[in-house]
């Protein structure tokens, strides 16, 4: 029973008055009109940023919960004799870390929305950094989706302060920790870096505003930025429609998928009680961020081992890394090189070379059109290679960022380690530009054989005149156009510097950089096989004439006809 | 320049230069689309994965009430988070994953194409819209009148100013950034300030400070004095006693320690974590934030991590009772280096 043949049945009438209610008012037929039939395409890497936006609304509404019951002070409380946990009685503490406890273990479901919400906020960062991958990897950014790529790239700016101001508010040690290096990074900053953290933490560190201040950034101004930037990101997606993997039928021109309702509606919406119910499970049964465990901030403490949420890892890490030789004072003042270059300048390049990436590729290729079938990433070499060695720089700050755990976990020594890491951020993205680059042209190269000879079937044959081969399977034209469809860029060629009557031509020295650019983009590339190619393959004589698959006999019998 | 173009440039042949795009391929039906017994059975488990929903968040609410949250009862809190939990996750699980059930088996899996429209609008349509813009323009006499413009301009730029300047110029307080130069070591009206246990506030004597031992001390007295924490985090110091043969002093510190006891701010150098972790058999203190580590017996200095100066020493003494004292402030600013610290 096809969803066509149902809708047979008149509608109830009071649905029929309540869309006639709406439609008289809003016009909402010319909305469902519109949109209720557009058309998705179906993979599951478009889930990854479902993911992100669903992570978000749980983290809103598990949000809007703990803000009924946290108290965002430092005012200093004495926690009562008569409540949990038992550790914490009579403890000196912040208002902040009293009413943190207090909603933990004196209201019900407090300490499971604490838990969802600490989840919701790893797994919304994770999701975009995954997402963002993805876009990356497939070449999503390219025109005309640009400017969403960096709509998306500013929401991870976001997300990752909205996690820090989230992480520093129970005002336990751990969290007085991150606050007190933020304080000395903040200091490294040259000229003004004294003022501004004097400014962040209103006088001097800790100070009495911090937590009320971050709260504000934390419940409005971020979530609020960032739903403003979710609606745009959202509304772009419908705008341009979304992209879609290459396959048979599917081009530049057209979206081949599935309508938005119901088919739509069932799976993203399903999607998100999915999501949802993960993280409720993962907040039911996994105890995350118990600060009770920490104690309250005290400047003086701090504990062995502890890890920042794993999206500050990195900066962690690369501060770790940072030899600590590079401060160094000029004219009487302190440019303290160990702190900015880690903490602001590594991931400064980092940050910037993500999201001026789109418009990089664009000024090497040169390409004006509008591109809505994604690459495979081994059909882009250079790109996938340039997205693989940024995150070999970034997991080795994260394994920087988690030098003590190594060296306790296999002991060894926390000198070597990060010694090693040192060279490896280094070393490590140019050894995985090469491999990468050289496993794309690999597989090209494999595309390419298979498209021209076809799969490999195991099934060996004997000639008449003793020669062996294997029998390959040729590919249908579905599976061809897989490997055969996309387009190859290759190095522009620029006009002379002199036109014919030796006047020098403007803009010859940014055709040249462009040229380099485009040189070192697509200098090395496999072309897809054509036509032609595989006329050419195919006429091998009887070889081809072989049937690939035995239809109904045993493939013996077939052999000793061949003979 | 994409390649699709040049597909007719090519020379005259019969194949021809690129593949041509096959369309979409057959549909395949799924096994619910042909046999009405697969579709029922969809259907079915549909329902149940519902069901389970309903049941699970019946179970959640049910918990509610029977563990109320009284103190003193971890178990309560264990099994209400739990049983909350359990119901809100799989409530929301099964209503996910029935509607995808239902999405996947039964609801229409045939593709459809759509075409795309380009982005850029076409020439008619931007020759109206750079006229319309003309005409508003000519009609504001936004051109001919520059002064105009220019007054708008300035106008807008400045205005903002009205709430940046109070909004900043309170924001650091009174922004008297010295305050990064002294701590509460300084001797208060002549009397120099006795170094004293966290949290219990006892003064020091040196017998109360064995060979490798350590502790962190503060100025006695300082918990009751306003600013309590911002005075903390730059007064805190590890005391530390060694063997005074192991000790390496320079000749302008052989007084600030006493009979190998030395005194260094807890505040590491780097970014100012507390310096937590001793090693007695090197006499290395270790930063676990970022593994900065400081040589005790070597005034502090950094052996190994990012940290660039060493730990600031306290020069101490014994007063009148025999209790160890601050001989003064820090000669130098104490936590992470900033921009004046050396002016």
């Amino acid at each position: 029973m096809s969803a066509e043949t149902s809708f047979s049945k008149a509608p109830p009438a009071a649905a029929v008055a309540a869309a006639d209610f709406l439609d008289t008012r809003l016009g909402v037929a010319k909305a469902v009109k519109g949109l209720a039939r557009k058309l998705f395409p179906d993979h599951w890497s478009f889930l990854l940023g479902e993911i992100a936006l669903y992570s978000f609304i749980v983290i809103l509404i598990s949000g809007t919960f703990l803000t009924m019951f946290f108290v965002p002070s430092v005012a200093e409380v004495r926690y009562p004799m008569d409540a949990l946990p038992v550790t914490m009685r009579g403890q000196q503490m912040s208002e902040a870390f009293a009413s943190t406890l207090n909603m933990s273990f004196h209201v019900r479901g407090g300490l499971l929305m604490r838990q969802i919400h600490h989840w919701a906020a790893l797994v919304f960062i994770g999701a975009i950094v995954v997402h963002m991958m993805r876009v990356f990897f497939t070449g999503a950014f390219r025109k005309p989706r640009e400017l969403n790529y960096v709509i998306g790239f500013s929401m991870l700016i976001m997300g990752l302060l909205a996690g820090l101001t989230g992480y520093s508010l129970p005002d336990d040690v751990l969290s007085g920790n991150g606050l007190r290096i933020t304080d000395g990074v903040v200091k490294s900053i040259p000229i003004i870096g004294s003022y501004l953290s004097y400014m962040v933490f209103g006088g001097e560190f800790p100070g009495t505003d911090t937590i009320p201040r971050m709260y504000t950034l934390h419940i409005l101004l971020i979530p609020g930025l960032i739903l403003a930037m979710v609606g745009a990101h959202l509304f772009l997606v419908f705008w341009h429609k979304h992209t879609q993997y290459p396959g048979p039928g599917r081009t530049h021109k057209n979206v081949v998928g599935y309508p938005l309702f119901p088919v739509y509606t069932a799976k993203a919406g399903g999607f998100f009680f999915i999501v949802f119910g993960v993280l409720a499970l993962m907040g039911a049964t996994m105890s995350i961020n118990s600060v009770w465990n920490y104690g309250p901030f005290d400047p003086s403490l701090v504990s062995a081992g502890a890890q920042p949420d794993w999206y500050m890892l990195f900066l962690e890490g690369s501060l770790r890394l940072m030899p600590g030789a590079a401060e160094v004072v000029i004219g009487g003042y302190t440019l303290s090189l160990n702190v900015l270059i880690p903490a602001v300048v590594v991931p400064g390049v980092l940050f910037t070379l993500l999201g001026a990436y789109p418009f990089v590729e664009a000024f090497a290729t040169k390409d004006t059109g509008e591109h809505h079938v994604l690459d495979r990433p081994r059909n882009v070499p250079t790109r996938t290679a340039i997205g693989v060695a940024i995150l070999s720089a970034f997991f080795v700050l994260l394994g920087g960022g988690a030098n003590d755990l190594l060296a306790t976990q296999f002991q060894l020594s926390i000198n070597a380690i990060t010694l090693v890491f040192r060279v490896l951020f280094f070393v490590l993205p140019f050894v995985a530009f090469i491999v990468t680059k050289r496993i794309c042209l690999g597989l090209q190269r494999k595309d390419r054989e298979v498209s021209l000879h076809g799969h490999e079937t195991g099934r060996v044959v004997r000639f008449a005149s003793g020669e062996y081969i294997e029998v390959h399977q040729p590919l249908d034209e579905y599976e061809r156009w897989i490997r055969v469809g996309h387009d190859v860029y290759r190095p522009l060629e620029i006009e002379p510097a002199e036109d014919l009557n030796g006047v020098r031509r403007p803009g010859h020295g940014k055709d040249k950089i462009r040229a380099r650019v485009s040189q070192f983009f697509y200098q090395d590339r496999v072309e897809p096989v054509t036509p032609a190619e595989l006329a050419a393959a195919s006429a091998h004589g009887e070889h081809d004439a072989l049937p690939a698959l035995p239809a109904d006999r045993p493939s013996e019998e077939l052999d000793a006809r061949v003979h | 320049m994409s390649i699709e173009h040049r597909e007719h440039v090519g020379e005259v042949t019969t194949t021809p230069e690129r593949f041509e795009n096959p369309g979409i391929s057959p549909h395949r039906p799924r096994l619910s689309d042909e046999d009405p017994r697969a579709a029922k059975r969809a259907e079915r488990q549909t329902i149940l994965i519902f069901t389970l929903s309903i049941l699970a968040t019946v179970g959640g609410i049910v918990g509610y009430f029977a563990f109320p949250i009284q103190a003193p009862s971890l178990g309560n809190v264990r099994m209400s988070t739990l049983t909350l939990g359990l119901g809100l996750g799989i409530g929301m699980l099964g209503i996910g994953v029935a509607a995808v059930h239902w999405a996947k088996s039964l609801m229409s899996d045939v593709e459809r194409v759509e075409e795309r429209h380009v982005q850029r609008s076409d020439d008619a349509t931007r020759a109206a819209a750079v006229e319309i813009l003309s005409t508003g323009a000519a009609e504001s006499n936004i051109a001919r009148r520059p002064l105009l413009k220019g007054a708008l301009g300035t106008a807008l730029a400045l205005a903002p100013l009205s709430f940046l300047v109070p909004l900043i110029g309170n924001l650091g307080a009174d922004w008297n950034v010295s305050k990064f130069r002294h701590t509460a070591w300084a001797p208060v009206n002549g009397k120099l300030r006795r170094l004293a246990t966290d949290p219990s506030d006892r003064p020091i004597k040196p017998s109360d400070v064995t060979i490798g031992s350590v502790v962190h001390v503060m100025p006695q007295g300082l918990p009751d004095e306003p600013g309590y924490l911002e005075e903390k985090a730059k007064a805190v110091v590890l005391l530390i006693r060694l063997d005074p043969r192991d000790l390496n002093e320079p000749e302008d510190r052989k007084d600030w320690s006493y009979e190998g006891i030395v005194a260094y701010s807890k505040i590491c150098t780097h970014v100012g974590c507390p310096v937590a972790l001793y090693e007695r058999q090197t006499h290395h203190l270790l930063c676990p934030c970022h593994q900065s580590t400081f040589d005790v017996a070597n005034q502090a200095k950094v052996v190994f991590g990012p940290a660039k100066r060493a730990l600031p020493q306290l020069p101490i003494a014994l007063d009148e009772e025999g209790y160890l004292v601050a001989q003064s402030d820090f000669l130098e600013p104490v936590g992470p280096s900033f921009w004046e610290r050396e002016r």
